[in-house]
């Protein structure tokens, strides 16, 4: 049985966070029971756990919300997701407040959008991922010094025959870019 | 029975050990793979975190692209499983997503009717569709006396929950047992392998990884069996980084669950690529299964 508590009025931050996630709304039958932070492999390196966090989009924290590590902390694994009481869909939360925190430019103290931007601009050049690429223009610009200390098990991965110098290019590759076009054009995204 | 297979990109190069065996464990069952044409990369988790109507549009070109007499796709790779299906789930759902996809799709020439297609995964189609009678029939080398961790991560049993028990999950597990394998039963069995966080923080990835490394040496496990290429490459590939980083010494062999399947229905090991593991997985089969791995 799932408590239903009426409507509150919410902040505006909350009413974003509802609209840009779909099933979002949900968010507002949190009980604040923690189950999600206790289920989290990264609960220890989060600044504040999902619970927290949604207690503060209620209260409209705008700034300490999408400037909070907890959503990069996330390794979407959905513990928190199939635990929740109230069947909030967490990890779609998270991962829009991923999106919040790189338009609003609150994420720069973070890898982690540099690491997606990376991935997705090559899978957008070639159709597929590219993982020497994602090497050299991520580990490579932004993390030099992890880049070293990967080198030795990217030659025995390399070795192995497990990894392809070469990106590989879809066929059509100019119905995906269209595709592509669209899709942001139509979201409004950046 | 005939199916839409999408690889994922994983599977080309970095895992293409589970590609090999996949292929190879699919024909001996009778499981008719239809590769669709000209797929493309899932997204991971990428798109998501920056734009979700690109994120869904760039999911759903593959599933516009699978044939319209087929009516399953199968997906190894646990992210692009999880990926395929969550889109399609989301269209059903969100009549106003569902417009958007599909106009973004127009603007390529192409459109999914959501619901179309049934999204699986291998071990599903295997332990489900497939069945004891079956695989047992092609079995002609028993894995008695091979301690198996069966490996199930997150993407494939917790987003829908609605595959297996999301917290303690058993088809694979029962699989093994219908090959004869001593299945070890050990907590941590669908806990997270870090995902893409070793590219991000190594000491909160290499953390994940210790624990599941741990887990199964606790539990004595000869070998841990894996249905995902990112858990394999985490636990495989940063074996090494990890024991180097925590001063462990880790030496447990990460291989697909299509591997050993194959290994039971009596393939040779270089037909199902072994060897492409960095912890090298033969002198184990060897030792606890007899000489024929050799051949490898």
């Amino acid at each position: 049985m799932i408590a239903q508590h009426p409507q509150r009025p919410g902040s505006r931050l909350l009413a974003e966070v509802i609209a840009e996630t779909p099933g979002g709304e949900r968010i507002v039958h949190c009980l604040q029971c923690g189950s999600c932070g206790g289920s989290c492999p990264s609960g220890a390196d989060m600044e504040y756990t999902p619970r927290t966090l949604f207690a503060m989009i209620n209260a409209d924290r705008r700034d300490e919300v999408l400037s909070a590590n907890t959503m990069w902390a996330c390794v979407s694994c959905y513990f928190c997701t199939t635990r929740c009481p109230q069947k909030i869909p967490i990890t779609e939360i998270m991962y829009t407040l991923k999106r919040m925190a790189i338009r609003e430019g609150k994420a720069k103290g973070e890898d982690a959008p540099a690491l997606a931007r990376t991935f997705t601009d090559l899978v957008e050049k070639y159709g597929r991922a590219y993982e020497v690429g994602i090497a050299l223009f991520y580990l490579g610009m932004k993390k030099p010094m992890a880049a070293l200390r990967a080198g030795p098990m990217g030659v025995s991965m390399f070795l192995k025959g497990r990894m392809a110098l070469l990106p590989q290019r879809i066929q059509r590759i100019d119905q995906l870019q269209a595709i592509i076009r669209k899709a942001r054009e139509l979201g409004g995204a950046a | 029975m005939k199916y839409a297979y999408y690889p994922g990109c994983s599977l080309e190069k970095n895992s293409a050990a589970y590609d090999i065996s996949v292929r190879a464990v699919a024909e001996i069952l009778g499981i008719e793979l239809a590769e669709i044409d000209d797929w493309n990369c899932c997204g991971a988790t990428e798109f998501f975190s920056q734009d979700e109507l690109v994120a869904c549009s760039v999911v759903a070109r593959n599933l516009a692209l699978v044939e319209d007499h087929l009516r399953q796709v199968v997906a190894p790779c646990a992210a692009c499983y999880c990926n395929l299906k969550k889109v399609d789930q989301l269209m059903a759902e969100h009549p106003h997503m569902n417009t958007l996809i599909n106009e973004a799709l127009a603007a390529g020439g192409l459109r999914y009717q959501p619901g179309r297609l049934r999204v699986r995964h291998l071990l599903e189609v295997i332990v489900d569709d497939i069945g004891e009678a079956a695989v047992r029939d092609k079995t002609v080398r028993s894995l008695e006396g091979l301690r198996v961790a069966p490996y199930y991560g997150c993407q494939w049993v917790r987003p829908g929950a609605d595959v297996d028990n999301p917290e303690y999950p058993m088809k694979m597990d029962e699989l093994f047992k219908w090959l004869g394998a001593e299945v070890v039963d050990y907590p941590v069995k669908a806990h997270c392998c870090g995902g893409h966080m070793t590219q991000v923080s190594e000491a909160q990835a290499f953390e994940l990884i210790r624990r599941l490394l741990q887990n199964a040496v606790d539990y004595e496990a000869d070998l841990i069996l894996c249905m995902c290429p990112m858990c394999q490459l985490n636990l495989d590939g940063y074996q090494h980084r990890v024991n180097h980083f925590f001063g462990t010494k880790f030496n447990v062999p990460i291989v697909f669950f299509t591997q050993m399947l194959g290994v039971a229905f009596g393939l040779d090991p270089a037909r199902l690529g072994f060897g492409k593991e960095l912890v090298p997985a033969l002198p184990v089969l060897q030792s606890k299964l007899g000489a024929a791995p050799a051949s490898a």
